[in-house]
């Protein structure tokens, strides 16, 4: 039988009922949230199940929503099933003061650095993680940039007019 | 039998002469057998034409600058066709591309591991000053880790520009004084990088 959407969405209403909820599907690809502290289960569920079978996965990304008060930091698992070549995304929020999510380290051996890179950029703190340090930055760096309020230029140079750069100055 | 290939009609003779550029002698006193000119004029004419490139190339000014080093524009033309690929060995430091900041430590290191005296080309928009990645995570000149000599503007420039601040690299070289890396000046330079 083919793993349709309707299919996965079916059997993870089965087993976590309340807690998951469904936004969009664009290009009939899946998109399911649960509250944080599920995140493991959900994954190990998808990991484990015969059918499911969602072995692989694809990345992990975070997103910054500034403007949403509590959940301002989205963390994305794409997960791919390699036999059925079906892929879903799995989005979990969680509030910027304590971005402390549980590792799925035990789970998917990639997501090690995937999880680095993320803790790097938006600095998601990954409880359980082998190794959680900076991977693509400089270790030096005391930020996380991809964070919106940190601007996306250097701040050392001052030999660029602001005006043309579009960080204040007199135009608008 | 066979004939002997001819692919002129009217073959031309080369001279050797036409083929070797010679440099201009520099200015010194001449006599009758004798002729007599600074030591370091004389060393700047034989550094000027031999001089050893490292390219460090991070990218596309990387491509253009191979372009340069190809028969096209031929930069052995201008006695550095050697490049070396050691630091050690080699006088001019050709940094072509973006520099990242995690990069910057390596190209420090690379300039500490070349021999007195050398010279430096930032090569292109990126590596004279960030160029268009006005970036946290990209160093905004490789003057803020290294002195550099040579600036090549562009993005990337042209192997023309390329040969021309090669050319100019020549020009320092052959009127640098032997001294200068000495003198309390060139020290302060150093140590405004923290080298030395």
């Amino acid at each position: 039988m083919e793993l349709t959407v309707d299919y996965i969405q079916e059997r993870l209403l089965e087993n976590f009922g309340e807690e998951i909820s469904f936004f969009l599907d664009p290009y009939d690809m899946l998109n399911f949230e649960t509250p944080k502290e599920k995140n493991l289960k959900v994954l190990q569920f998808l990991f484990d199940d015969e059918k499911l079978n969602f072995r692989f996965l694809t990345d992990i990304c975070a997103v910054h929503y500034p403007s949403e008060k509590g959940r301002e930091l989205a963390i994305v698992y794409h997960l791919h099933n390699l036999r059925d070549n079906v892929r879903i995304r799995y989005k979990i929020f969680t509030s910027i003061e304590s971005p402390d999510i549980f590792t799925a380290t035990n789970i998917y051996e990639c997501a090690n650095w995937m999880e680095r890179e993320t803790y790097d950029f938006f600095g998601i703190n990954f409880v359980g993680h082998p190794n959680l340090k900076r991977i693509q930055n400089v270790d030096e760096m005391d930020y996380f940039p991809m964070r919106k309020e940190y601007p996306m230029e250097d701040q050392t140079r001052i030999d660029k007019d602001d005006e043309m750069f579009g960080r204040g100055g007199s135009v608008i | 039998m066979s004939r002997p290939v001819k692919y002129n009609i009217n073959p031309q003779v080369t001279k050797i002469s036409d083929s070797i550029s010679y440099a201009d002698l520099p200015e010194g006193m001449e006599g009758e057998g004798f002729y007599a000119t600074k030591f370091e004029k004389i060393v700047g004419l034989a550094r000027k034409n031999s001089i050893w490139p490292l390219p460090f190339a991070t990218s596309c000014c990387g491509i253009e600058f191979m372009a340069t080093m190809g028969s096209h524009y031929d930069l052995a033309r201008f006695g550095s066709e050697r490049l070396g690929f050691t630091p050690r060995q080699c006088d001019l430091l050709m940094v072509m591309g973006t520099i990242a900041k995690k990069m910057a430590p390596i190209v420090k290191q690379v300039y500490l591991q070349m021999a007195e005296p050398r010279w430096v080309l930032a090569m292109g928009a990126c590596a004279s000053s960030g160029g268009i990645f006005d970036s946290y995570s990209v160093l905004q000149g490789i003057d803020q880790i290294i002195p550099v000599d040579v600036y090549i503007p562009g993005c990337p420039p042209r192997p023309e520009a390329v040969l021309d601040g090669v050319l100019r690299i020549q020009d320092l070289v052959h009127n640098e004084s032997l001294r200068r890396r000495n003198s309390s000046h060139y020290k302060a330079l150093l140590n405004s990088y923290d080298i030395q």
